[in-house]
């Protein structure tokens, strides 16, 4: 697991001051959405070995939620940017 | 493979250079009555209890790497029934019971050791919890002692009991537990279950799962298609990776977990210590060696190590409450894939596809629960019924709203 990671906020950070939320890759379901969304999207997960995206919380730093993209298998970081950035990216 | 008194003179007398092996290398046959994918502890278990218990010995285990190289070789080697929640306490007691009946069953010497397992409390809050955990065991019929102050520091007076943030108060004790020899587990399971007929392979990776009107027929391998008539999964950490062959989508996140193991020392720690100031536990190895680890590093990982940061708060953990591991030297740290659920607690379950059989989701619980994950498992399969033990750990009680959180942490598989 890479010890560093880039904040776009912050610069480079030891990971520890991030708190890890899982799983990106989905968006939340509309709140009258089918009980199956909400459970898949509550308790499903890929689990993807090798490339994954995941909310970071930068708690002992900007306190920014952030999306890492990072790989399961050989710990590389990819990219990090931020998750309102990232919604933005997702929208359009 | 036999092993008598007479056997290891005879052995020696030749040099040690006639052992033969415990058990067979058989290549796959075309069809099996059942195929478990996962050769670690849970799948040789169930292999084990399918053909000794259940009378289904037409039985392959298959296994990607050699026998024992996941979990059951990487585990802490803990083994306890002193969970509070009722849907797992009595399948964990299920456990114990079959832990202690264990070397006679399988007539090999998985060096289970009683020696108890005591969980420290720093706090009149943490007390609270700890009655009420030892009351809820008590409730399923397992034993449960609660260990004062003055009692803890005569029987482990080295721990750092005034220690100004988590001063030790006493402790939760369930004398019954202890740890057994991981290895052996799995070494005698897999022996036990070869002599029933039970053909173990190893080193064959299971690669798809052939399915025709919605049932599975077989598993493509790296030695080729082998036929089922029912299919079991017991891949711990690549559980989501094997399921996926099949379209499961299941609720697991695999994490790593790290272990640690110190130069050898004489006997100095008699029972296995949980630490409630984070978490932390630590037990003395038969080799002398002090096992211990902590949680999860907390990111999804299926690398077969951890983070050096993680490795430091262990350490820290290990020092606050023993000072004097600060002169032991560790040795070895190694990693093992968790298959984390959703809850903190296992899934022994039917699936959507009718003969396909799931058991996954051990978090870093596995080791004690391999005899009757086992158990339930061949149970379940080889009756398609759920044992009573396993009946709160389905795979649809996420949807039902009948999650069994013992730590209370909600759906985040990383807290559990």
């Amino acid at each position: 697991m890479a010890s560093l990671i880039t904040c776009p906020h912050c610069g480079l950070r030891p990971k520890e001051e991030f708190a890890i939320r899982g799983d990106a890759s989905r968006g939340r379901p509309e709140p009258m959405d089918s009980d199956e969304a909400w459970h898949d999207y509550v308790y499903v997960r890929a689990n993807p070995r090798g490339r994954t995206l995941e909310h970071w919380h930068h708690v002992a730093g900007c306190r920014r939620f952030l999306v890492v993209e990072r790989d399961t298998a050989t710990h590389e970081v990819y990219s990090v940017v931020d998750a309102a950035e990232f919604a933005r990216r997702a929208a359009q | 493979m036999r092993y008598s008194a007479f056997s290891i003179v005879r052995n020696a007398l030749s040099g040690n250079l006639n052992w033969k092996p415990q058990w067979r290398q058989p290549q796959p046959k075309s069809h099996y009555d059942v195929i478990i994918i996962g050769g670690g502890g849970h799948g040789l278990a169930t292999a084990y209890y399918l053909a000794k218990e259940f009378g289904v010995k037409n039985v392959a285990v298959l296994e990607k790497g050699y026998l024992g190289s996941g979990n059951v070789g990487r585990n802490t080697t803990i083994v306890r029934s002193n969970y509070m929640l009722p849907g797992n306490e009595p399948f964990y007691e299920f456990s114990m019971k079959l832990w202690e009946g264990l070397e006679q069953d399988l007539n090999y010497n998985v060096m289970l050791s009683q020696r108890g397992v005591i969980m420290l409390y720093h706090s009149d809050a943490q007390r609270d919890a700890y009655v009420r955990r030892g009351n809820a065991m008590w409730m399923e019929g397992v034993a449960a002692e609660l260990i004062e102050r003055e009692q803890l520091k005569k029987m482990i007076p080295f721990l750092n009991y005034d220690h100004a943030r988590y001063p030790i108060l006493g402790g939760l004790l369930q004398r019954r537990a202890g740890t057994a020899r991981h290895d052996a587990v799995a070494w005698g399971y897999a022996r036990g279950a070869d002599r029933h007929g039970v053909d173990i392979i190893e080193h064959c990776e299971v690669t798809g799962i052939r399915r025709e009107n919605g049932i599975v027929t077989g598993v493509e391998t790296t030695k080729g298609f082998i036929g089922c008539g029912k299919l079991a999964l017991a891949a711990a950490g690549n559980s989501s990776r094997v399921g996926e062959m099949a379209d499961l989508k299941l609720p697991l996140e695999s994490h790593v977990l790290q272990a640690f193991v110190t130069e050898g020392l004489k006997p100095c720690i008699d029972h296995v210590i949980v630490y409630g100031g984070g978490h932390f536990y630590i037990s003395q190895s038969d080799k002398g060696g002090l096992v211990f680890g902590a949680e999860i590093d907390g990111y999804s990982s299926y690398a077969q190590r951890g983070n050096l940061a993680t490795a430091e708060h262990v350490m820290e953990e290990g020092v606050t409450m023993i000072p004097g591991l600060a002169r032991v030297r560790v040795l070895r740290a190694w990693g093992g894939v968790m298959d984390m659920s959703m809850d903190g607690s296992p899934i022994i379950d039917r699936t959507s596809i009718d003969n396909l059989y799931l058991n996954c989701g051990w978090c870093y619980g596995g080791f004690k629960a391999t005899p009757a994950s086992g158990y339930c498992f061949a149970h379940l399969i080889a009756r398609n019924d759920t044992h009573p033990v396993a009946r709160a750990l389905r795979l649809d009680r996420f949807a039902r709203g009948y999650a069994v959180d013992e730590a209370g942490a909600g759906p985040q598989p990383n807290l559990h």
